[in-house]
């Protein structure tokens, strides 16, 4: 009998030749990454276990980026907590204000976490690196500072949903619209303890920072994992990139999964998810019109390069409709700096947007362009809960770059199409 | 310390970790001050009106969203003695084992229960007993794994041991 990819990692990890769904099993982690939020929980975690050393400084990142650069005197206790650990333990890839990154998008970009191995991370979004094909999933802070006293953890083996995506794009379509389409599908706890997989001649075609907002929200459905299977774009994404030797698990055609579904998403519209669920996915043309205050583009979901250029290629010679801030968010600094060098912050700023340093800011409600009471959003974050990006009375629709930009622009939840000619 | 009497406080489906610890708080991880704002955006009066021992009763995927440990270090630290949900988010069921909230799953209970009711909670046996009206209920049990760990107070206590025997090999 065939195992899937999830399996497959899974058995290697553990030393097993294989491992089935709902086995409990011990697995040796790849990479353990904890941030500002998270990392300083597990660092007082840690030191109850009575351990001097962590398990291996190169395999753990400490990353300070949801209230960074500091937005005050508590958040900078909480950096300085983890700066003065990392320091003392020699952690090797811990970056700071400058260096730093939204932490999804920054382990990838350093190649940082690689196909075949078992990543864990006290932040749910950990499941973002599953578009490379590994097995990468969201832990707390207890989870992580035993990891980092002992490199391993327990996990229950998930099943699989294999989700096939079918048909071709249509123009402004792309991987955010796949994973909210597909949550939206499944609803917010539709995949709960299972892996996702996600296949089909759609997912071939489409580029690494595309796949990465797909695998990014896995969370969203209650998925454990959310991998796709590495191809040739995959391996050409990590040439000269990746920080060690990796070995590509691919699954077996005939693994037994837990459900499949097969969609053609020919003629899908680009998805926007109206509040208070990523789940309430719908076309975009069936909210248009609804008036936001502010848009934000960024986040480990849609702050990479790609999402940078489609939103740039609506706002070239427009401007932000007067009754809207638009802020815009590099996710690392190398995003920031291609950005540059390509143009792309020159347009924003033309239009009349913001342009942060890199932080997960506004994402979680942080700083940096926090909701009053009765605003209304369009972000390319991933959460849209209650008071998720400000006040309680606050609203936020997710939804990709290319409506966001869009919208920006409009001053309403628009289509891209409907811009028409740039005056 | 495993028999738990207290009094039901009711949430719905899909109570996230945002509504049950808003992130505008995260930038501390005292439990205390995070105890203050314990499902404040669920309902911003709760950690006013809650006694100590009370019980948290919801629907299905309790918990979902952020992987925060906040989010159990905040009911746990309010007072709550145990939460007894249809089901949970994945994460939090993991951060509810490891720092020692009691936790149960019951879809029948979380069914049946109301506001108000007085409820008994044996956790070894994984009972729940609503006391005026005498229903019995039996959560789905742990896994021997899962019940050590909670045996030991938490993932911490477990670790510490396992590194102790590696230790002296
Ligand atoms: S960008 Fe948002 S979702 Fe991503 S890690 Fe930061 S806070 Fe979390």
């Amino acid at each position: 009998m065939g195992q899937t990819i999830a399996e497959k990692i899974l058995a290697k990890a553990a030393g097993k030749k294989e491992v089935f769904p709902g086995e409990l099993i011990n697995a040796r982690i790849d990479m353990a990454l904890g941030n500002d939020i998270t990392a300083p929980v597990a660092i007082n975690e840690f030191r109850k276990i009575g351990v001097d050393r962590v398990f291996d400084k190169e395999r753990i990142a400490l990353i300070p980026d949801h209230f960074t650069p500091n937005k005050d005197i508590q958040s900078a206790e909480q950096v300085k907590l983890m700066r003065s650990f990392a320091c003392q333990q020699e952690i090797v890839h811990y970056y700071d204000v400058g260096r730093m990154g939204v932490e999804h998008a920054l382990l990838p970009e350093l190649g940082l976490v690689l196909p075949g191995e078992v990543v864990v991370g006290a932040d749910s979004h950990t499941c973002t690196y599953g578009a490379l094909g590994a097995f990468a999933t969201g832990v707390g802070s207890t989870d992580l500072a035993a990891v980092m006293a002992t490199g391993e953890l327990w996990f229950k083996v998930p099943p699989t949903i294999r989700i096939i995506f079918q048909g071709r794009l249509s123009p402004w379509v792309s991987g955010k619209d796949l994973i909210l389409y597909t949550i939206g599908q499944l609803g917010v706890d539709g995949a709960r303890y299972a892996a996702l997989e996600f296949t089909g001649p759609v997912i071939s075609q489409l580029n690494m920072d595309a796949r990465f907002s797909i695998s990014n929200m896995a969370i969203e459905a209650g998925a454990k994992a959310g991998l796709i299977p590495p191809d040739a774009i995959t391996l050409q994404y990590l040439e000269g990139r990746a920080s060690r030797p990796y070995e590509v698990i691919l699954g077996d055609e005939d693994a037994p999964v837990l459900q499949e579904f097969k969609w053609n998403v020919e003629n899908l519209e680009p998805q926007v998810s109206a509040p208070f669920s990523p789940a309430n996915a719908r076309p975009v043309s069936s909210l248009a019109g609804t008036k936001i205050d502010q848009v934000v583009i960024g986040s480990c979901t849609n702050g990479r390069l790609e999402d940078l250029r489609q939103a740039a290629s609506l706002l070239k010679g427009r401007k932000v409709h007067p009754g809207v801030r638009l802020i815009i968010i590099p996710a690392t600094p190398a995003v920031y700096l291609q950005a540059m060098r390509e143009g792309l912050l020159e347009i924003f700023a033309e239009a009349e947007a913001a342009i942060s340093t890199p932080t997960c800011g506004p994402c979680l409600g942080g700083h940096m362009g926090i909701l009053a009471e009765g605003e209304v959003a369009v972000a390319t974050t991933n959460r849209n809960f209650v008071g998720r990006m400000g006040h309680r009375q606050s609203q936020v629709y997710l939804a990709g770059p290319a409506v966001a930009a869009a919208s920006a622009v409009a001053g309403v939840i628009a289509h891209p199409l409907e811009l028409g000619e740039v005056k | 310390m495993s028999l738990i009497k207290g009094k039901v406080w009711i949430f719905g489906d899909d109570i996230d970790t945002d509504a049950i610890i808003p992130a505008r708080y995260l930038n501390t991880s005292d439990p205390a001050e995070l105890a203050r704002h314990c499902m404040e955006d669920a309902d911003p009066s709760f950690a006013g009106k809650l006694s100590p021992g009370d019980i948290i009763v919801a629907g299905k995927n309790f918990g979902c969203g952020s992987s925060r440990e906040h989010a159990p270090i905040a009911i746990k630290e309010a007072g709550i003695a145990c939460v007894i949900a249809e089901n949970f988010a994945r994460i939090f069921y993991r951060n509810a084992i490891n720092i020692g909230l009691p936790i149960l799953e019951s879809a029948e209970a979380a069914t049946f229960l109301k506001e108000g009711h007085q409820v008994e909670v044996n956790l070894e046996k994984g009972e729940i007993v609503e006391i005026s009206g005498g229903r019995k209920f039996s959560a789905v049990p742990f896994p021997p794994f899962m019940q050590e760990i909670m045996s030991k107070g938490g993932l911490i206590n477990f670790v510490k041991e396992k590194v102790k025997i590696n230790y002296k090999k």
